[in-house]
C-alpha cells in the first residue's frame, strides 16, 4: 500500500522506533524565540548540557518587541530582560540569532520561509504553537512546550507518538474575493476546534493547488485552531518556485538534488488516510468570528446566531457565553458590527501578499474616523519590500499606523494591546477571551476583509464599499 | 523528575469547556525568565471575579482540577502547566485534552488524565454534594475514586505514565540512544539547510 507525505516525511526522520514506545524523530530545523526559551536554556545549564547542532537553530525577536521605536532600548523592563536572555542565550550557545532592528528579524513563521530555511520533508519544530506554518512546503511542522525546546536543543531528537492522518480535499476553485483565510475559517466552524485531535492533516485539491504559497501558509497556521497535530501541503512547482533564489535555498547541483527528492514528496495514489474531509470551494464566501473560538463564525452576510439554535447543549452554553463576552446579541447582522480597532498583521496574514491585498481595497480610500488601523508587517523584509512597492503610502494615506514587524497585537505582549471592551477586527488567528488584552473582544478576518471593515467601520468585505475612483 | 504514583487531594470542579492556555494563564503573565512563581496567573481573568470558583474558601487548597472536554487548547505555553503546578494543583481530570498541553503536563510531571465525559460529570456532581471533597488518583492503577462508590478508570498514554511512575528524565532517556542519533545524522542529505 502507498503512503500519504506525512507518513513519508515521518519516516524519513525516525531515528528510532521500539514497540510500546514513541518514534524518536530527527528534527531538521528549531525554531527560537523570547517567550518560550529562557527556561529550556536554564534546564540546559543546570543539567551541564549543550546545543547538540547549533547550525540547525534560529532564534528571533518577535512577541514581546515594540513595533514602535524599535531602534531604541525597549522600555517595558521585563520585555527588555526577556529580549535580552535570549541574546544571552544566543551568545553563550553559539546560536544564530536575528535581533530587534535586524532586517532579517520577524515572526519566526515569517522569517523561516522568507529565509529559505523552510524546506519540503523537513521536521520543524518551535515553542509555539503556529509552527505549522511552515507544513505550507510539504514539511512536518508543530509547536512544542519548553520543556521539549529544552530536549530539541540537548538531542536535536524529540520522541514523539505517530499521529493519525487526515485528508481534508477542496474540490473546485474560490471565487474572486475570497481568500485563503476564509476558507481556513469557513472549514474550522464545519468541524470545530477539536474536529483535527490527533492527526496530521494534508490539505489538497484544486482550492489547494491553486493557492500562492503565502495563501497555503495562512491555511497550515491555522492547523493548530481545530486541534490538528500539523497540517501540511504537498510540494509542487509553487513551492519550488517560491524557495529558489531564497538567501539559504540550495544552489546548482545541489538545487537539482534537492528537487528530485522533493519531487518524491507527494501522497501516492493507493495511500489510505484514516479520516477525510470534503469541501467544496464554491461554498465559501467571506467569513468572520462571532465567537470567542475559532470555530465560532459565520459567513459576513450572516447574521450573529441565536444560541437556542444549537443542538448540542454545551455548543449551546459555549455560544451564550461567548455572545455575553463578546457583547453582542443574537440576530444583529454581522455586517452591524462597529469595529474600534483593525489589526492586519501576524503569521497568519503578515506577509507581502496580505499586504498588498489589504493595500488593494484602502487605496483611495479613508479608514473611518473614529476606527483605528494598524499594519503591522510580519518582518522586517516584509515592510521593506511592501515599501519598495509603496504600499506603506497606501496605508499612511488611508490614515493607517504602518509599524515595525513583530507579533504586534495578535497576542498583545508587546504595548499593541486592546483596551478592556474594546472591539477589533484581526487578521490574526485566535479570537480567545482576552488574547488582545484584558476584556479585548476579536472578529477574526482576512485581510481583504479587515481593510473593507477599516473603512466602514463596521465588518465589510470590498464588495460592499463605494467604488474608489483611483 | 519526582516518581508519581497515587495522589489524594480537594477536587475542584470548572465546569467549562473549550478552556484554553490563554485562559489558563493570559499571555501578560508569561515574561518571567523564571520557572517559579507563575501561580499569579493562573486563570487571571477569571479570578478577577469573587464568584469564580478558586475564589472560594472551600476550594483553597484544590489539588485535583475537574475540567469540561477540550482543556488547555490553543498556545503552547508550557507556562500553563507551570502555572497550574505553582498554585497546588497534581492533576487535571478531563474527557479531552489539547495535544501540546497534554504533552507539555507529562514532561512536567502534571498528571492529565483523561476520562469518558460521563465521568466528569459524576465527579461534578459528586464535588457537588460533598464540596470540598477529595478525589484520589492512582496512576498505577489507572484509576479515579471519590466518595463511597464512585470508582472509574483514566487513559493515559503508557510511555508518559511509564516515565511518570518512574520519574525518568526524558532528555537522558534521549541521550541514551545517542548512537542511534549519531548514525541517522551520518546519514542526513548533505542538502539539507543549515542556519551558520
Ligand atoms: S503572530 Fe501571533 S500566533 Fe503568530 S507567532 Fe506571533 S503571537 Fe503566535
Amino acid at each position: 500500500m502507498g503512503q500519504t507525505l506525512a507518513e513519508k516525511v515521518w519516516n524519513e526522520h525516525v531515528v528510532r522506533s521500539a514497540p510500546g514506545e514513541p518514534d524518536l524523530l530527527y528534527i531538521d530545523l528549531h525554531l527560537i524565540h523570547e517567550l518560550s526559551s529562557a527556561q529550556a536554556f536554564d534546564g540546559l545549564r543546570a543539567a551541564g548540557r549543550t546545543v547538540r547542532r547549533p547550525e540547525l537553530t534560529l532564534a528571533t525577536e518577535d512577541h514581546n518587541v515594540p513595533t514602535l521605536a524599535w531602534d531604541e532600548p525597549i522600555s517595558d523592563p521585563v520585555s527588555r530582560t526577556q529580549v535580552e536572555t535570549l541574546r544571552n542565550n544566543a551568545a553563550e550557545f553559539g546560536l544564530r540569532l536575528h535581533p530587534l532592528g535586524d532586517v532579517d528579524q520577524g515572526i519566526v513563521h515569517v522569517i523561516g520561509p522568507q529565509l529559505g530555511l523552510t524546506q519540503p520533508g523537513m521536521t520543524i519544530v518551535c515553542g509555539d504553537s503556529h509552527t505549522a506554518t511552515h507544513g505550507a512546503f510539504g514539511a512536518i511542522a508543530f509547536g512544542i512546550g519548553t520543556s521539549e525546546v529544552e530536549h530539541v536543543l540537548a538531542t536535536q531528537a524529540l520522541p514523539q507518538a505517530k499521529p493519525r492522518t487526515l485528508a481534508v480535499t477542496v474540490h473546485g476553485s474560490l471565487s474572486t474575493g475570497v481568500s485563503a483565510k476564509d476558507l481556513i475559517l469557513h472549514l474550522i466552524s464545519k468541524v470545530g476546534t477539536s474536529g483535527g485531535q490527533g492527526y496530521i492533516v494534508e490539505y489538497r485539491g484544486q482550492a489547494i493547488r491553486e493557492l500562492s504559497m503565502e495563501g497555503r501558509m495562512t491555511i497550515c497556521n491555522m492547523s493548530i485552531e481545530w486541534g490538528a497535530k500539523a497540517g501540511l501541503i504537498g510540494p509542487d512547482e509553487t513551492t519550488f518556485a517560491y524557495i529558489k533564489d531564497k538567501p539559504e535555498a540550495p544552489t546548482g547541483a545541489v538545487w537539482d538534488a534537492a528537487v528530485a527528492h522533493w519531487e518524491t514528496l507527494v501522497t501516492d495514489e493507493d495511500a489510505v488516510f484514516d479520516k477525510e474531509i470534503v469541501l467544496d470551494a464554491a461554498e465559501v464566501t467571506p467569513f468572520v468570528t462571532w465567537g470567542t473560538n475559532p470555530g465560532q463564525g459565520a459567513p459576513l452576510s450572516a447574521a450573529v446566531p441565536d444560541p437556542a439554535d444549537f443542538e448540542d447543549e454545551q455548543d449551546r452554553a459555549a455560544a451564550e457565553k461567548a455572545l455575553d463576552y463578546m457583547g453582542l446579541a443574537a440576530g444583529t447582522p454581522l455586517r452591524n458590527i462597529k469595529v474600534d480597532t483593525v489589526f492586519i498583521g501576524s503569521c497568519t496574514n503578515g506577509r507581502i501578499e496580505d499586504l498588498r491585498a489589504a493595500a488593494a481595497v484602502l487605496r483611495g480610500r479613508k479608514v473611518a474616523g473614529d476606527t483605528r488601523l494598524l499594519v503591522v508587517p510580519g518582518s522586517f523584509r516584509v515592510r521593506l519590500q511592501a515599501q519598495e512597492e509603496g504600499l506603506d503610502k497606501v496605508f499612511i494615506d488611508a490614515g493607517a499606523e504602518w509599524r515595525g514587524a513583530g507579533c504586534s497585537m495578535c497576542t498583545a505582549v508587546n504595548p499593541d494591546s486592546l483596551r478592556p471592551g474594546e472591539r477589533s477586527a484581526s487578521t490574526s488567528n485566535r479570537n480567545f477571551e482576552g488574547r488582545q488584552g484584558a476584556g479585548s473582544r476579536t472578529h477574526l478576518v482576512s485581510p481583504q476583509v479587515a481593510a473593507a471593515t477599516a473603512v466602514r467601520g463596521t465588518l465589510a468585505s470590498p464588495a460592499d464599499l463605494e467604488p474608489s475612483f483611483i | 523528575m519526582d516518581q508519581y504514583t497515587t495522589h489524594t487531594g480537594v477536587g475542584v470542579p470548572l465546569k467549562r469547556s473549550d478552556i484554553d492556555t490563554d485562559q489558563i494563564i493570559p499571555a501578560v503573565y508569561l515574561k518571567r525568565i523564571s520557572r517559579s512563581g507563575f501561580e499569579d496567573g493562573l486563570f487571571a481573568n477569571w479570578r478577577k471575579d469573587p464568584e469564580f470558583i478558586l475564589n472560594s474558601e472551600v476550594y483553597k487548597n484544590g489539588t485535583v482540577l475537574v475540567a469540561g472536554p477540550d482543556f488547555g487548547t490553543g498556545s503552547s505555553r508550557e507556562h500553563a502547566v507551570w502555572a497550574l503546578q505553582d498554585y497546588g494543583f497534581k492533576v487535571v481530570i478531563s474527557s479531552r485534552f489539547g495535544d501540546i498541553f497534554r504533552g507539555n503536563s507529562g514532561k512536567a510531571g502534571l498528571l492529565a488524565a483523561q476520562v469518558d465525559e460521563k465521568v466528569v460529570q459524576k465527579l461534578w456532581d459528586y464535588l457537588d454534594h460533598t464540596p470540598g471533597g477529595q478525589i484520589t488518583v492512582d496512576l498505577e492503577t489507572q484509576t479515579v475514586t471519590a466518595g463511597d462508590s464512585l470508582k472509574e478508570s483514566f487513559e493515559i498514554d503508557p510511555h508518559t505514565r511509564t516515565r511518570l511512575l518512574n520519574g525518568l528524565d526524558d532528555i537522558s532517556l534521549t541521550l541514551s540512544h545517542d548512537a542511534e542519533i549519531v548514525s541517522y545524522e551520518a546519514s542526513r542529505p548533505a542538502w539539507k539547510p543549515t542556519t551558520l
